[in-house]
């Protein structure tokens, strides 16, 4: 239950963080922190616009979106705090709704019959396809270090002492680097996706949602905030101490979910994104270096080298 | 300066021929004639056109050479029912003005190779683009991608056709003609000086000031006035004031399209003092109304010259800072290098002026090949480029500004003090002539074309807006590219779309 309040209040922030980030860093003031929640909010009161093209695919597919995203929030822990939901293995069963999710956002943007958001949606499939394995890779690296395959479990066994504290925590900043950057994939950020241009034939995410209008959009765009929570959340856990007491680890958890906001921001502000043919190479380099997790959590069990 | 030799005329820059001067001569040998002039490289096409005579048309031809610095002007007269051979199947560089030509008098051609409307359906009998004869594929594994007339951003409307495999564009098809408003008929039907000299204005909003200095320049020497030291004066730092702004402009945008903030923030910035500075000189930002045929309503002053240094020098060390760290940060680069590359022989095949010839490696800059006014005095450097991608194309915006600086620091310093203040307004023009003028714009090379009747009236006018040669480069460079690097693509040409449709 903490997991997903604490979602929801980062939620607040998240973006207007990095909008605010990338107004300062490019010399402007900004707009409010809680703008973007107003904008969501704003979109929610709407009514939405249906093409006469689209089937009910189209009209359920936001709402599913949503609830796909608000689910997976019931299965991450706080620390020690269990999830609300909880099993063997729940990591695959989550990474594969999210997907659910996305899939049915794919043949949204395919029902509209527009050849922009055919385009948008093969990219998009495409690059999520290519992201998947350097997750799994991330999990199941933690599941053979802790010997559980539960988020609850994995994340209240990581930092209890049967390893060196410097040891789970150099391997966590790493995987938590790379989980933020998996999420910024996932989210379709820079330097993959350039969620604030106005060039439909650019897009991935943003061209996919061009139909979506009023209530729809508000869902779609409030699904994306608390999906970075997700993924912030899921690092955050990497870094939260079982034998410190709760505040502690709530600030811990904010920092982690601000440094979060203010790194995209960065990251946006002073870059260019790649070219499109450029993205698989990148998650490349992503799923690669979780390899490095890999290798260290089966050297640190023994399963090589080691005694 | 006119030498007259057998078929053809030689003239230059901004100058008045009598028509009767130029030989007509029959289409086989104005043909041959016209081959034979484009063929060397050092030359290139500034205007064909063709004007009713009776049931004749009369089409003119007019070659401009780089290095001699002479216009070649050639002219054949033809039955408007007969089908006659196409210079395009020959020179691609003449198919918008035989397109033109098809499209306002129906004259057929056999064998060009791409015989559409060229603005589409203004002039045709079709009233709408529903039945455009788009080049289509027959294929299962290609896809066909249609963007526009309606465009995401608040810009000009056209249609831009793709075809596609998977990501890759083998082909595009620009189709525009949407904002045709018969710029040149109303030159014709306006007879008031100032109403032509706004409607010059008005052709590309973003190139007033190239465009009025053409019209200008053309005008003056119609009425047989010598433009003054003065005038030249402020038209060439207006010209040059102007390529400043946009062409900073042009690089914020660029830096929009790749997604780099902090350059689209700060180039975005720097433009505004440019402009304001027009503004305070002119009253207008863009430069309306500070150009008019024999007189400046804006003269000059002291105190605009200290403002201008001033502002300049604010403005280059901010530029020069933020261009060199945009243009070595690897993730640009990486956007801008070998992405929409024109080659030197498209250059040369198509006809290409401007930015799109001098990222090429070829000096065709009207400021230095056909001078004119304070550009014969003071010797600017040419900026040169050679990779033809969206890279040179940038990299040529950022030298040319700081060329431009130059000039405006060098012209600054002897500030004319006689004001010019001659009315031309009802000075009677040179009657039965073409006039020529060409200038040098931020785009490229715009020209602008009069004829008078006997009654010294203007009988027909031509304008060609660099954009109408250069769409086609465009087509050009997003083959075998991204379809998602066609908008950078597209910004690194910054075309006109009103200017091309006039």
């Amino acid at each position: 239950m903490l997991t997903i309040i604490l979602a929801l209040v980062t939620g607040i922030f998240f973006t207007g963080i990095i909008i605010r980030v990338k107004s300062l860093t490019s010399g402007r003031k900004g707009p409010d922190i809680l703008q973007p929640l107003r904008d969501i909010l704003r979109n929610l009161k709407k009514g939405s616009v249906y093409s006469e093209t689209t089937s009910f695919i189209f009209k359920i597919a936001p709402s599913i979106y949503f609830s796909t995203i608000v689910a997976s929030l019931f299965f991450i822990p706080f620390g020690t705090h269990k999830a609300l939901i909880s099993f063997d293995w729940d990591f695959v069963f989550l990474f594969y709704m999210l997907a659910m999710g996305k899939f049915l956002m794919v043949i949204a943007s395919l029902d509209t019959g527009s050849s922009f958001e055919g385009m948008g949606a093969s990219r998009e499939a495409f690059f999520s396809m290519l992201i998947e394995p350097a997750m799994f890779m991330i999990m199941g690296s933690f599941a053979i270090l802790t010997g559980h395959t539960s988020f609850s479990d994995i994340f209240s066994k990581l930092h209890n002492g049967s390893y060196p504290i410097t040891m789970t925590y150099a391997i966590s900043i790493l995987s938590a680097l790379i989980v933020m950057l998996i999420g910024m994939v996932e989210n379709s950020r820079m330097p993959v996706d350039d969620p604030k241009t106005h060039l439909e034939l650019t897009m991935i995410h943003e061209v996919m949602i061009l139909d979506n209008s009023g209530f729809d959009l508000g869902l779609i765009m409030s699904a994306s905030i608390l999906k970075f929570t997700l993924f912030g959340a899921i690092a955050a856990n990497l870094f939260l101490l079982p034998e410190k007491s709760l505040l502690i680890n709530i600030a811990i958890y904010f920092a982690v979910q601000i440094f979060y906001a203010a790194f995209i921001g960065l990251t946006e502000s002073f870059m260019a994104r790649f070219r499109m043919k450029k993205n698989p190479q990148f998650i490349y380099t992503i799923t690669a270096a979780t390899l490095l997790i890999f290798i260290a959590a089966i050297h640190s069990t023994g399963f090589i080298g080691g005694n | 300066m006119k030498k007259k030799s057998e078929n053809l005329i030689r003239t230059h820059n901004c100058s008045v021929i009598k028509i009767k001067e130029i030989p007509i001569v029959d289409y086989e040998t104005f043909f041959n004639l016209n081959c034979n002039l484009i063929q060397s490289p050092e030359r290139h096409l500034s205007h064909y056109f063709a004007i009713e005579e009776g049931k004749a048309l009369r089409i003119f031809s007019i070659i401009s050479d780089d290095k001699s610095r002479e216009i070649f002007v050639s002219s054949t007269e033809i039955d408007k029912k007969k089908e006659i051979p196409s210079l395009t199947n020959k020179f691609p560089s003449f198919h918008p003005f035989e397109r033109d030509i098809y499209e306002r008098f129906n004259l057929k051609y056999s064998d060009h190779p791409w015989l559409k409307p060229l603005r589409y359906p203004f002039y045709s009998q079709e009233k709408s683009m529903d039945n455009y004869p788009f080049f289509s594929f027959d294929s299962e594994e290609l896809h066909e991608v249609g963007v526009g007339p309606i465009h995401a951003g608040v810009i000009e409307p056209g249609h831009f056709r793709f075809i596609c495999h998977g990501e890759k564009v083998l082909h595009l098809e620009i189709q525009l003609g949407y904002q045709h408003r018969g710029v040149e008929e109303l030159f014709v039907k306006k007879e008031k000086l100032l109403e032509r000299v706004i409607l010059s204005e008005s052709i590309a909003g973003d190139t007033t000031i190239g465009h009025s200095t053409a019209f200008a320049n053309l005008y003056e020497r119609l009425c047989g006035f010598n433009t003054t030291e003065d005038l030249h004066f402020s038209r060439a730092l207006a010209l040059e004031l102007e390529r400043i702004a946009i062409h900073t402009g042009d690089l914020s945008a660029l830096s929009g399209d790749v997604a780099y903030q902090l350059g689209q923030a700060v180039f975005g910035r720097l433009r505004t003092p440019i402009i304001n500075f027009t503004q305070s000189w002119g009253g207008n930002r863009l430069g309306r109304g500070l150009i008019r045929p024999g007189k400046i309503n804006f003269p000059f002053t002291e105190e605009l010259k200290q403002s201008l240094t001033d502002i300049l020098i604010e403005y280059e060390r901010d530029f020069v800072e933020m261009a060199e760290t945009f243009f070595l940060r690897p993730s640009v680069q990486a956007r801008f290098e070998k992405t929409g590359t024109i080659t030197k022989d498209d250059v040369f095949k198509m006809g290409f002026v401007g930015m799109v010839a001098k990222s090429c490696g070829i000096n065709r800059d009207v400021r230095f090949t056909h001078p004119h006014g304070l550009y014969k005095a003071i010797k600017l450097q040419p900026t040169i480029l050679q990779s033809g991608d969206v890279h040179a194309r940038a990299y040529l915006r950022y030298q040319e500004v700081l060329r431009s600086i130059e000039f405006i620091r060098e012209i600054l310093q002897t500030i004319p003090s006689k004001i010019s203040k001659k009315d031309l307004s009802d000075a009677p023009l040179e009657s039965q002539s073409l006039a020529i003028s060409l200038t040098e714009g931020w785009r490229g090379e715009i020209c602008h074309v009069a004829l008078t009747d006997k009654n010294g009236k203007i009988a027909a006018y031509r304008i060609k807006d660099p954009s109408i040669h250069n769409w086609f480069a465009l087509a050009l460079a997003v083959r075998n590219n991204e379809i998602s690097d066609f908008p950078l693509c597209n910004k690194s040409f910054n075309l006109s779309y009103c200017g091309h449709d006039l």
